[in-house]
């Protein structure tokens, strides 16, 4: 009973803070009559999308294939690699360094260059964002295959099992909420990763997604379209780390701490 | 030794030495055997290399100068670990069936060897849970189970009650040997409990540390099957005023039990 409660409270919480956040928003706007190229209120800033919707979210779908992609390209790459580097300690010594430097030099440095050497745009795109989103599926990933609890090599040992079902069996389960927690990760930076590499393409040629709407409406000082199409990123990156959570809890609920519920 | 108890060992360990890679001397000039049929308990203080031995007998470690040496080969054998060492995606069924999934072991085959397993360990209306829904004594059930699946000759066990409460442990006692004398196996257990060897053995290896050695080796000459009479008769208590003697012996008498 008080723990549904305080379920309740705290799903409420949030809501009400928004709602508060956005009546002030609303009145700060009206009593300083700010004009709207400046700051528009939020009213303002929903009829704008809703007179938007058809480009916008035309926009957004442009920029959520290029999110995907990029994302299925960090699975089979981060992952593939990090099933690599379990194979031999050697590898991952010799190939681990140079993940980390591709992680740690930005993004919108690299973006520039990656767009002079590849032709398709769109091929660029999903190269910066897969840039940006193997990494933190790859550390994972390694992290959890090479966290197998030794009693069980033990056991694999004793079975004779062969190495490929060593880590069929074992660590591929094993590493699974590690690779997961990944996942989640991944999926809001593939996001960042298509739109700033977007923004950057946007600046030489004309695009399509939906960060080139910000920015075109940016030239025509059309803000409350700039905030509109902010709006549709960031519930995008809500929604996209919602569904891989979802997805992360239907694989672990029956088994891991993580997502189970406790029963003792 | 007489060449009686040698043509009956199913295993034998000759002049074994382990030296880890840290220096420590775990074991030096162990000799011991297994015979078949038998139900060995290996005994000692903690760090007198009874758990080494066993793994050393699996083939999970190797010796460094000495030799395990099989009569007739090496048979097919059963590990139970100290921890239950389930995987928690797998359920009961998913778990006991690993051997044999990874033995290529066809499924039509498997399945009735899986429920006859988790039969003997009484298990059955299990096969579908998740350890984590598991007690403690249930998961070693599941445990047990994995190592009968694979029909062992010889089951070899490394403390696999320690961390169980006492009336788990004298239950899963009781139901060990059930399953010892109805599949003909032969099995060596690792403990450091005086009462839980008396009870389960028909011989006992005392062993004692530093480094790692037999200095004991006492025949427990009690009829079988054993139960709760056996637990509180004069017989028992015998034994384990003996065998706690030899233990006090090994450890030098400076160690309380």
């Amino acid at each position: 009973m008080n723990f549904d409660r305080g379920r309740i409270i705290r799903a409420l919480l949030p809501v009400l803070v928004g709602i508060i956040f956005l009546v002030a928003w609303e009145a700060f706007v009206r009593l300083n009559h700010m004009p709207v190229y400046i700051l528009p209120g939020p009213i303002r800033i929903a009829t704008r999308l809703y007179e938007e919707w058809d480009t916008l979210s035309d926009s957004l779908l442009v920029t959520l294939a290029v999110t995907f992609a990029a994302l299925a390209a960090a699975i089979i790459g981060g992952g593939g690699l990090a099933i690599l580097f379990a194979q031999s300690k050697w590898i991952e010594a010799s190939f681990f360094p140079y993940a980390v430097i591709l992680q740690v030099t930005p993004i919108v440095a690299i973006a520039p260059l990656i767009l002079i050497y590849v032709r398709n745009t769109e091929f660029a795109l999903l190269i910066c964002a897969w840039i940006v989103a193997f990494f933190p599926i790859l550390s994972n990933t390694t992290l959890g295959l090479n966290s197998t609890d030794p009693n069980f090599l033990d056991l694999m040992q004793l079975y004779r099992a062969r190495r490929w079902q060593v880590l069929w069996y074992l660590r591929m389960p094993g590493a699974m909420p590690y690779f997961l927690g990944g996942l989640k990760i991944a999926g809001g930076l593939s996001l960042i990763g298509a739109v700033v590499a977007e923004f950057t393409a946007g600046t030489a040629t004309a695009g399509t997604g939906l960060a080139y709407r910000i920015l075109e409406s940016s030239y025509r000082l059309d803000i409350p379209r700039m905030y509109a199409g902010l709006v549709l990123l960031s519930l995008t990156g809500v929604l996209i780390f919602a569904a891989f959570s979802f997805i992360s809890w239907l694989i672990l609920h029956r088994w891991h701490e993580s997502a189970a519920k406790r029963e003792h | 030794m007489d060449t009686q108890t040698l043509a009956t060992s199913l295993v034998r360990l000759r002049q074994v030495d382990k030296t880890f890679s840290n220096g420590t001397i775990a074991i030096k000039g162990l000799n011991l055997d297994l015979r078949a049929g038998s139900f060995t308990s290996l005994l000692g203080p903690s760090g007198c290399g009874k758990s080494t031995a066993l793994r050393m007998i699996a083939g999970l470690t190797t010796p460094t100068t000495g030799s395990v040496d099989w009569t007739a080969g090496r048979p097919e054998l059963g590990f139970v670990f100290q921890e239950p060492t389930l995987m928690p995606w797998r359920t009961v069924w998913g778990n006991v069936t690993l051997p044999l999934r990874i033995a290529g072991v066809p499924r039509s085959e498997a399945e009735p060897r899986i429920a006859d397993a988790l039969m003997r360990v009484g298990l059955t209306g299990f096969e579908k849970s998740y350890p984590r829904q598991l007690s403690g004594g249930m998961k070693m059930r599941v445990s047990i189970a994995r190592a009968l699946v694979t029909r062992p000759a010889l089951l070899l066990m490394d403390e696999p009650f320690a961390a169980l409460d006492e009336i788990t442990r004298s239950r899963l006692n009781d139901d060990l040997l059930g399953v010892w004398q109805s599949q003909k196996l032969t099995i060596g257990f690792v403990t450091h409990s005086v009462f839980e060897s008396v009870f389960l053995s028909d011989r006992i290896l005392v062993m004692a540390a530093r480094p790692g050695r037999v200095v004991a080796d006492i025949a427990i000459d009690a009829p079988y099957p054993r139960d709760d009479a056996f637990r509180t008769s004069e017989t028992y208590n015998h034994y384990c005023r003996i065998v706690s003697g030899a233990l006090k012996q090994a450890m030098g008498g400076h160690h309380e039990l």
